[in-house]
C-alpha cells in the first residue's frame, strides 16, 4: 500500500516535470527561428568599406560595382545576421582571399616595414635636417639698432611700406613708385 | 598606306634623335659647333615628323581603320569623331606615341630659343632630351607599335605585326572593341593629356640641370633659364591632377575624389618634388644657396617622372588606372636605373663645384622656413613613394600581395600636409636673411587672433569635431595672412594715390611671381576647406525604395519618381532614374543617376546625379533597379560638405600659377633696354634732322 503511494507520487513529480518541461521548450520554439535582425545596406556598407574587392583593381568594397563584389556584400550581410563582428568578417575575407582585401598591411612580420620605414627615413631626414642646420647656423651679431630697426617696422603697420629695409618686395615697390613720380 | 607612313616617320625621327645624341657628343667634346648646330637642326626636325606620324594614326583612327590592331583596340563605329581622336591616348601604344610627340614638341621649342648667351649648354640639352626621346620612340617601334596591323595565321590566330607573318592573311574585324568607358569623360579626355605634359616639361629644367653639372657652369643660370618651364611643368601636372579628381568624383560613382590609388600617388610624387623644387630654386636665385639640393630635386622629379609613366604604363600595379599592360616594364625600369646612376654620377663629379657658403642668420629667416618646408614636401613624398611600391615588396617578399589604402596614407601624411599649410602661412611673413622671432610674432599675432575668432564662430554654428576645428583654424590662419599680404602691399601703393583696383593690378602684374605665388596660395587654403569638410563631415546612406519611395539624409530628402531605359545614338544602353531633391522640405533640384551599359566594349558605368552648391553636394547613385519587382531601385545617396571648395580651388590655384608663369621681362634685357632708350634719348639731334 505504502508503495502504490510513493509510485502515485513518482508518476505526478513525473508529469510535472513533464509538464515544466512542455512550458519551459515550448515557448523556446515559439520563438525559433529567432527573429533574423534586419540588416540594413548602411551597416552592410560600412563593414564592405573596410574590405577591398579581392578579384578588382584597387576597388573598396562597398563601391565596387561587379555582380562578385555585389555577392561578397550580401555575404556580409549574413554575417551580420548571424551576429559576426567586424573583426571575424575581416577575419574570414583575409583567410579566404588573402591580406590584400585589407585596406592597410596588416601589423604583423614583414608587413610591419611599411609602417616602420617612413617614419625611420623621416626621422634620418631630420637628423640630417638638424645636422646640416646646426653647420650653417650663424646668428647675427646683431647691433642694437639693427634688432630695434627691424622689430619697429613690425610694431607698426603703417610703418611698414616705409622702413622696407627688410622686405625686398616693398623696397622694390618703393624704388617703382619714385621712378614714376 | 597611311600605317606606313606613320611608322616611317617613327623610325625615321627615331634615328634623326640618335643622329642629334650623337652629333651633338661629338661637337661638344671636338669643340666643333658646327656638328652641335647639325644636332639642333636634327632636334628641330623631330616634331614635324612626329606630328606627321601622329596625324596618321588619328586619321587611322577617325576613319575606322580596324585593320589596325591599336584602332581595333580603341575605337568602334559608334564612337563620335571627338572620343575617336581623343583615343590617340586611350591605350598604350598611342599614349606613348603621344607622349614621344608632346616631348618632340617641348623641345622644338626649346630648341628655338636664343642660345647666344647658353651655347655650351645646347649640345647636352640636346643629348638629354633626345636620349628620353629615342627611349620612348624605341618602345613605340620595337614593343607597342601603334601601327600594327591584324593578321591571322594558319592556325586561326589573329596577331599584331608591322610586316606579313609567314602564311599569315590580312584580318580585318567589322568592329572595334571601343575606348573604355571610363575614359569617355571630358575630365578624362583632357585628364591624360595634361598629365602627359607636366611629365614631359619637368625633362627640360632636367636637361638643362644635367646641361649644368656636365659643363661645370653651376651659377643659378640653368635655373632662370628653366624657371617658366618648371612653372609650366607644375601648372600642367596640377591642372592634371585636379582634372583626375574631378573625372573621379564625376564618373567612378563612389562620391570621392581621391582614393590614394597608386596610379594617382603615382602622379602625385613627381607634383611633390617639383613643388619642393619650385621653391627651392628660389633660394639659389636669392642667395645663391641649396645648389646641391635643387640638383637632387630636379633629378629625383625627372626620375619620378618616369617612374610615373612606368607604373601607368607597366601595370605593374593593380589599379583602376592600368588600362593597358605589356612588357614595357623591364625597359622602363632599366632606363630608371641607368639614367638616375648617371646623373648621380655627375652630381658626384660637381659636389665640391657645388659648394656655397651657406649661413642661415635665423631659422625663421625665409630661406630657413623654405629649407624646411622643403623638408615636409619630402616627407609626404617619402610616405607616398613607400606606399606605392611596398605591394610589390610584399609579393617579392612573401608571395602576398597587400593593400596600401586611405587609412596609411591619411594617417601618415595628415600631420605633415597640417605642417605644410602653417609654413606656408609663416613663411611668406618672414624676411630673407633675417628674422626675428618678436618680429614675426608681431606680424602673426592678428591672423592668428582672427583665426581663433574663426574657430568660436564655428563652435557657435555647431561644428563639434575637434580635428575639424583645428584644421578649419589653421587654414583661417594662413588665409588671414596670405590676405593680410594683398592688403599691404595694396595700402602701400594706395599711399601713392592710386585707387584700391589699380593697386592691386598693378602689385599682381609688378610682381607676378610673388604674388601668384599668393594666389596659388589662396587656392590651396580653399582647396583645404573642401577637403576638411569632405573629411569630416560627408554622410552616406543606401536603400531599395519603390517608386515615389524616399530616402533622407541630413536636410536632405530624394523621392524616386521614376525610370527611363533606352538606347542612346552612341552604343549606350541608358538606365536612368529621375529623383527629385528637396531641401528642409523644399523642392530643390531634380537630379539623373544613370547607369550606361557600352555594349561595344560590355561595360557598365555609373554617372551620378548631383546637386551642388557653394556649400555641399547632394550626390546620388543609382545602385540597381528592378523595373517590374515593387521593389523598386537601390540608391546609394551622398551629402558632401563643401566639396565645390575643392573644384573652386583649383581654380583659382591655376590662375595663380598662370600669373606667376606669365613672362615678365628678362631684368638684364630690360636693362639693356632702358640704357638704350637713355642713350638715344641723350644723343644729340643732328642739325639736319632739325631743319
Amino acid at each position: 500500500m505504502k508503495t502504490r503511494w510513493l509510485w502515485h507520487v513518482l508518476g505526478l513529480l513525473v508529469v510535472l516535470v513533464l509538464a515544466w518541461g512542455a512550458w519551459g521548450v515550448a515557448p523556446a520554439h515559439a520563438a525559433d527561428p529567432t527573429p533574423t535582425p534586419v540588416i540594413t545596406d548602411d551597416q552592410v556598407n560600412a563593414v564592405a568599406h573596410t574590405l577591398y574587392c579581392p578579384v578588382c583593381e584597387n576597388t573598396p568594397l562597398d563601391v565596387c560595382g561587379t555582380q562578385a563584389c555585389a555577392q561578397w556584400r550580401e555575404l556580409i550581410r549574413q554575417q551580420l545576421q548571424q551576429g559576426w563582428t567586424v573583426e571575424q568578417i575581416q577575419q574570414y575575407f583575409v583567410d579566404n582571399y588573402g591580406a590584400r582585401v585589407l585596406a592597410a598591411p596588416p601589423r604583423e612580420g614583414f608587413w610591419w616595414l611599411a609602417y616602420v620605414v617612413p617614419p625611420a627615413v623621416i626621422l634620418a631626414g631630420l637628423y640630417i635636417l638638424y645636422r646640416t642646420m646646426k653647420q650653417w647656423y650663424r646668428p647675427r651679431q646683431a647691433t642694437a639698432g639693427e634688432g630695434e630697426a627691424a622689430d619697429a617696422a613690425a610694431a607698426s603697420p603703417s610703418e611698414n611700406a616705409a622702413s622696407s629695409a627688410d622686405d625686398d618686395y616693398l623696397r622694390r615697390l618703393e624704388e617703382e613708385l619714385r621712378r614714376r613720380t | 598606306m597611311l600605317a606606313h607612313i606613320g611608322y616611317g616617320a617613327l623610325l625615321l625621327t627615331f634615328l634623326l634623335a640618335l643622329y642629334a645624341v650623337a652629333a651633338a657628343v661629338y661637337g661638344a667634346l671636338k669643340g666643333r659647333p658646327e656638328w652641335v648646330e647639325s644636332a639642333r637642326r636634327a632636334v628641330v626636325l623631330t616634331w614635324p615628323m612626329l606630328t606627321l606620324s601622329v596625324l596618321s594614326l588619328v586619321a587611322l583612327l577617325v576613319t575606322n581603320q580596324f585593320q589596325i590592331e591599336y584602332v581595333a583596340s580603341v575605337t568602334s563605329r559608334a564612337m563620335p569623331l571627338y572620343l575617336k581622336i581623343t583615343a590617340l591616348w586611350g591605350g598604350q601604344a598611342g599614349s606613348l606615341l603621344f607622349w614621344s610627340w608632346l616631348m618632340s614638341a617641348f623641345t622644338f621649342a626649346v630648341m628655338l630659343r636664343s642660345w647666344q648667351r647658353d651655347r655650351e649648354f645646347l649640345p647636352w640639352v640636346i643629348v638629354v632630351t633626345m636620349v628620353t626621346l629615342a627611349f620612348f620612340l624605341s618602345l613605340n617601334l620595337f614593343v607597342e607599335n601603334p601601327f600594327a596591323r591584324l593578321w591571322m595565321t594558319p592556325d586561326g590566330r589573329v596577331i599584331g605585326a608591322m610586316f606579313r607573318p609567314h602564311g599569315a592573311v590580312p584580318f580585318t574585324p567589322r568592329d572595334g572593341n571601343g575606348l573604355n568607358p571610363l575614359l569617355r569623360h571630358p575630365g578624362m579626355i583632357a585628364h591624360p593629356p595634361l598629365l602627359y605634359a607636366g611629365f614631359v616639361a619637368f625633362v627640360i629644367p632636367y636637361a638643362f640641370a644635367m646641361a649644368a653639372l656636365i659643363t661645370g657652369r653651376t651659377d643659378a643660370r640653368w635655373i632662370h633659364i628653366t624657371r617658366r618651364w618648371s612653372l609650366a611643368a607644375w601648372l600642367f601636372l596640377s591642372l592634371g591632377l585636379i582634372l583626375g579628381m574631378r573625372w573621379s568624383y564625376d564618373v567612378l560613382g563612389w562620391g570621392g575624389y581621391w582614393g590614394w590609388d597608386p596610379v594617382e600617388v603615382a602622379a602625385l610624387l613627381p607634383w611633390l618634388s617639383g613643388t619642393a623644387f619650385l621653391h627651392s630654386v628660389m633660394i639659389q636665385e636669392k642667395e645663391g644657396l641649396l645648389k646641391h639640393w635643387n640638383m637632387v630635386l630636379i633629378i629625383l622629379t625627372y626620375a619620378l617622372v618616369i617612374f610615373g609613366t612606368f607604373l601607368t604604363r607597366s601595370g605593374v600595379l593593380s589599379s583602376v588606372h592600368a588600362f593597358a599592360q605589356s612588357a614595357i616594364g623591364p625597359l622602363f625600369f632599366g632606363f630608371i636605373g641607368i639614367t638616375f646612376s648617371i646623373s648621380l654620377f655627375l652630381l658626384m663629379r660637381r659636389w665640391d663645384d657645388l659648394k656655397s657658403d651657406m649661413r642661415i642668420e635665423s631659422l625663421l629667416s625665409r630661406e630657413a622656413l623654405f629649407t624646411f618646408n622643403n623638408m615636409v614636401f619630402m616627407g609626404i613624398l617619402v610616405v607616398s613613394f613607400w606606399g606605392v611600391i611596398f605591394p610589390i615588396l610584399s609579393e617579392l617578399v612573401t608571395g602576398q600581395k597587400v593593400t596600401v589604402g586611405p587609412p596609411f596614407y591619411e594617417k601618415a601624411t595628415g600631420p605633415l600636409f597640417a605642417l605644410m599649410l602653417i609654413l606656408m602661412g609663416i613663411a611668406p611673413l618672414s624676411a630673407w636673411g633675417f628674422a626675428s622671432a618678436k618680429r614675426l610674432g608681431r606680424l602673426i599675432w592678428i591672423p592668428a587672433a582672427l583665426a581663433v575668432a574663426t574657430v568660436v564662430v564655428l563652435v557657435i554654428l555647431g561644428v563639434r569635431s575637434v580635428w575639424a576645428l583645428v584644421g578649419f583654424g589653421l587654414v583661417a590662419f594662413v588665409a588671414y595672412i596670405t590676405l593680410g599680404e594683398f592688403i599691404r602691399g595694396v595700402r602701400a601703393r594706395m599711399r601713392r594715390g592710386e585707387p584700391v583696383h589699380v593697386a592691386l593690378a598693378r602689385l599682381i602684374a609688378r610682381n607676378r611671381r610673388r604674388y601668384g605665388g599668393y594666389i596659388v596660395h589662396l587656392g590651396v587654403i580653399m582647396m583645404a576647406v573642401g577637403i576638411i569638410g569632405t573629411h569630416f563631415f560627408a554622410s552616406e546612406t543606401q536603400a531599395t525604395i519603390p517608386q515615389g519611395g524616399s530616402i533622407s539624409l541630413g536636410h536632405y530628402t530624394m523621392t524616386y519618381d521614376g525610370l527611363q531605359e533606352f538606347y542612346a545614338n552612341d552604343g549606350r544602353h541608358v538606365a536612368r532614374a529621375i529623383v527629385s531633391v528637396y531641401k528642409d522640405g523644399k523642392k530643390v533640384a531634380t537630379v539623373y543617376p544613370r547607369r550606361d551599359f557600352y555594349l561595344d566594349s560590355q561595360q557598365p558605368m555609373t554617372i551620378p546625379g548631383v546637386r551642388s552648391t557653394w556649400l555641399d553636394d547632394f550626390y546620388v547613385i543609382l545602385v540597381d533597379w528592378q523595373p517590374i519587382s515593387v521593389q523598386g531601385a537601390t540608391f546609394k545617396v551622398y551629402h558632401q560638405p563643401l566639396v565645390n571648395w575643392i573644384w573652386m580651388g583649383g581654380i583659382v590655384f591655376i590662375i595663380g600659377t598662370l600669373v606667376a608663369v606669365w613672362p615678365e621681362p628678362d631684368p638684364e634685357e630690360a636693362a639693356a633696354k632702358r640704357k638704350k632708350k637713355r642713350a638715344t634719348r641723350q644723343r644729340p639731334v643732328p642739325r639736319s634732322a632739325r631743319a
